[in-house]
């Protein structure tokens, strides 16, 4: 394999796919980071490969390049992402709002509960959190550190009406309170989000839900 | 079960061990300071009989114990060995009652 300046992983790949084997499978799309359809393990730990230099992670010259963890293979470096975007639906990962479009835009102040939707809202989907999550391969049933911070984003989101719908829908032993905070999605997001932090806030405000008898 | 009881399954686990702390910090401090002079089945006795203060601090102590356990217990043996339906819940009612029973009968056997 030839080493280029600034080569990444993906250059990698796509250099086997084009002149050592073309049967090679794998998915990219954007190549600058936007689509998050690019992620794959490198060296065992899971990474979005079009940013990711091989001069950063190649192990004394080595990569050792394999499909994400925690979900089924289709083939060579390609998953199946069914069921981790099934998991968003059932998270309620869905804007529900009460405006329609003759009404006037509503104003959403920027500080304080904003700040905490900006946080988390950047997610690309590209399933490195997922792939990271210990309890996602302890407990295949747990929704799983991206649909909870999708969640999280919409319980903070003020023009949202089904708060209280969503905090049940993670609420319990597949939902946020299966979380053991041991952080892997934070440290690997390519994106700089702390889903481990969404998920303790929804911990704190389905207690709150709870203890207030609206869960 | 429901979210709602999973919830409350959360909450008790979180303000148990809240309460396990202080309970493992005082008995500690109590052991350190109860052997500087040797350590004898009269003396612990001497303390504890017809003490309310350690009677009702020992049964808080008990009853944390008996909360955490079971619901601590319910995730390890659901992500360790897989065991997630109703059966594992029952058999983790019938724990915390028996650890409960064990735990007051020795402390009013201190007290008594």
């Amino acid at each position: 394999m030839p080493r280029e300046e600034s080569q990444t992983v993906l250059d990698v790949v796509t250099y086997v796919q084009r002149h050592l084997d073309a049967s090679l499978a794998y998915r990219f799309a954007c190549r600058v980071g936007m689509c998050g359809s690019c992620a794959m393990t490198v060296n065992g730990q899971s990474r979005w490969t079009c940013r990711t230099h091989v001069s950063r992670v190649a192990d004394d010259g080595r990569l050792e390049i394999a499909p994400l963890h925690n979900l089924p293979v289709v083939r060579d470096l390609v998953t199946d992402m069914t069921e981790f975007f099934d998991k968003w639906a059932k998270a309620r990962g869905r804007f529900t709002g009460t405006r329609s479009r003759h009404e006037d835009f509503e104003r959403v102040p920027p500080a304080g509960r904003r700040e905490e939707v900006d946080a988390g809202i950047e997610c690309i989907g590209c399933g490195v959190c997922y792939s990271a999550c210990d309890v996602v391969s302890w407990n295949p049933d747990y929704a799983g550190p991206a649909a909870l911070n999708r969640a999280w984003t919409l319980v903070q989101d003020v023009r949202d009406a089904a708060t209280i719908e969503r905090l049940r829908a993670v609420a319990g032993d597949a939902g946020a309170h299966a979380c053991h905070t041991h952080m892997s999605c934070t440290e690997r997001c390519p994106k700089q989000i702390s889903p481990t932090a969404g998920i303790a806030g929804l911990k704190r405000a389905i207690a709150m839900a709870a203890l207030k008898g609206e869960l | 079960m429901s979210a709602r009881t999973q919830t409350f399954l959360w909450i008790g686990q979180r303000a148990s061990a809240a309460v396990l702390a202080l309970c493992v910090l005082v008995h500690l401090c109590t052991i350190i300071y109860a052997v500087r002079g040797g350590l004898s089945a009269a003396e612990i006795l001497g303390r504890t009989r017809g003490n309310a203060a350690w009677l009702g601090f020992y049964s808080v102590f008990v009853f944390a114990v008996a909360v955490h356990v079971p619901i601590g217990l319910r995730s390890i043996l659901a992500e360790w060995f897989g065991w997630q339906d109703e059966s594992r819940d029952l058999v983790l009612w019938v724990l915390a009652a028996v650890l409960a029973m064990m735990g007051i009968r020795a402390v009013f056997g201190v007290f008594g």
